[in-house]
């Protein structure tokens, strides 16, 4: 019995070290996209290229998830705020919702699936048929040349992509709550624009979908580079990449939302 | 023009963490000859180019290429050698997102200034040489085996380096591609005045074109010599090696237990 009690304390303290171990590596790996950023930022075609497969073809996927969960806002704000006769309400709590939290969050939820897992699976494969390596055999740096332009175009594409999330979501709210239910429109805008706040909650919003890009397109090269160089290696790799920026996102959206909106009205 | 060998290892030993995959490696390849190393599957032949393009430091000894040390060079002087020298890896490893074209014109792109018409003849050039100038819009997912490995040949010439390193060149081709790929290696490498060294299990197509083999076994060379001296061998490895026989100094088991004790017979006769 004891001896069980010494393997489990050992297992648990080796997987503390390990993941203590990765945790340095990733940061490292981090400094390192950053000082090698150069090359793309210089070749700025890289970086266009890339964000067309992160950012454009996300823009579906984006704009209907966007355009439904606007329209759930209004039906679910109406259906409330109409019991204290405060239906007209319903732009501004749309809007606030969509800017502060919903926008951001639902909208990196959605990037980590569609465009994280994709550079996690590209960059893994990339590895996995030697494609990186023989990059590196030609003096071509794969760290400057195919990680650092998938991780710009990814932070570049995120909050554009949270923009367009909220601005569909508004409009999904207003086509139900003004179109359908037939709330005032003038109300349903007026009240919109004298609530929210540029400062407060579109800056505050738009500082989330950084923070947010920034952590999904990290984790997302990380992954892809370190995947073991096997078919399980690769899809290991891409679901870890989906599992821990949504863990990420949230975490993150709760700190960031405790220091930009602790009291706002 | 330097007479140095282009490239030397001298007392090469190479371990991954505890266990020892090359031991007392010693090789001279001279300038514009082809130079094969042969050996069973995991004896460490990858290994070896792996070490000679600087992927992987020695745990002890050297790989001199071009006069330089290449695992004490810093990563710009590296980068600068890598440069002169290319390898050709077992299944291509072209670049997936790019067309045969862009492949072959990769490097061109980004190592040198020269404008695109340049570039565009020379790329014609690399393909029309292993015979693809036609297949140039393709991309690598429509190629076959054979085709790949041979778009992979032109770019891996692409900057003329005196120095090319092939991994598996002839594994699962069809006996046309491979003919092709061989006389192709051969031919490439007189027109180019480069030096070529070859990884490879096929005895056959090698020693028909290369002028010099080695023969790892277990970490160590266990013979060398031109492919008439191979042919003509009476080591029991090379002899083994050459016929493909099943019994030889090269056992077909990999090491286990008594078979006896892993069917659990001892414990029932006792």
């Amino acid at each position: 019995m004891p001896r069980r009690i010494v393997i489990g304390i050992r297992g648990v303290g080796h997987r503390i070290i390990e993941s203590v171990w990765r945790l340095g590596y990733a940061a490292r790996f981090f400094s390192l996209i950053l000082l090698k950023s150069g090359t793309s930022i210089r070749r700025f075609g890289l970086i266009i290229r890339e964000l067309y497969f992160t950012g454009v073809l996300t823009m579906v996927i984006i704009l209907v998830s966007g355009l439904f969960v606007g329209m759930v806002l209004g039906l679910q704000g109406y259906e409330t705020l109409q019991k204290f006769g405060a239906e007209t309400a319903v732009g501004t709590l749309v809007a606030l919702s969509l800017v502060r939290e919903l926008g951001p969050v639902v909208a990196g939820l959605l990037f980590a699936s569609r465009a994280g897992s994709a550079i996690t699976a590209e960059i893994g494969l990339m590895k996995a048929t030697e494609q990186l390596e023989a990059m590196g055999m030609m003096a071509v740096d794969p760290i400057a040349r195919v990680v650092a332009p998938r991780f710009w175009a990814g932070v570049i594409s995120m909050p554009l992509l949270a923009a367009m999330f909220s601005a569909m979501g508004v409009f999904g709210g207003y086509l139900v709550a003004v179109v359908l239910i037939g709330v005032d429109e003038g109300s349903f805008w007026s009240q919109m624009q004298s609530v929210v706040d540029f400062r407060f909650d579109i800056v505050n919003g738009i500082i989330k979908t950084c923070v947010f890009g920034v952590a999904i397109t990290a984790i997302a090269v990380f992954e892809g580079y370190n995947a073991p160089p096997t078919a399980e290696g690769v899809s290991g790799a891409t679901t870890r990449t989906v599992v821990t920026s949504a863990l990420v996102i949230l975490g993150l959206d709760f700190v960031l939302t405790s220091f930009m909106f602790r009291g706002v009205g | 023009m330097t007479t140095n060998p282009l490239v030397e290892i001298k007392d090469l030993n190479f371990s991954y963490d505890e266990r020892a995959i090359l031991k007392g490696i010693n090789m001279t390849m001279p300038r514009g000859k082809v130079i094969a190393i042969m050996g069973g599957s995991g004896c460490g032949k990858t290994t070896l180019l792996r070490l000679i393009g600087g992927v992987v430091s020695p745990s002890s000894g050297y790989v001199r290429v071009d006069d330089q040390i290449v695992h004490e060079l810093s990563r710009d002087k590296l980068f600068s050698l890598r440069r002169k020298m290319s390898m050709l890896f077992q299944f291509g490893a072209l670049f997936t997102d790019l067309s045969v074209f862009d492949n072959v014109a990769f490097q061109m792109r980004e190592h040198t200034d020269l404008p695109e018409s340049v570039i565009r003849d020379l790329v014609f050039m690399k393909l029309h040489a292993v015979g693809l100038r036609g297949a140039h819009n393709l991309m690598p997912a429509e190629l076959s085996g054979g085709m790949a490995r041979r778009v992979a040949l032109a770019r891996s010439i692409a900057l003329d380096p005196m120095l090319v390193m092939y991994d598996e060149p002839f594994a699962g081709l069809d006996p046309i591609s491979l003919s092709v790929i061989g006389k192709l290696i051969r031919r490439l490498t007189d027109a180019l005045g480069m030096t070529s060294i070859l990884v490879t299990h096929d005895v056959h197509q090698s020693l028909e074109i290369v002028d010099y083999v080695y023969f790892i076994s277990e970490g160590v060379i266990a013979a060398h010599g031109t492919p008439s001296e191979v042919r003509g061998s009476v080591s029991p490895f090379v002899h083994q090696f050459i016929h493909s026989e099943v019994d030889g100094p090269v056992p077909f088991h990999y090491p286990a237990e008594k078979y006896a004790t892993d069917l659990n017979l001892e414990n029932r006769i006792a």
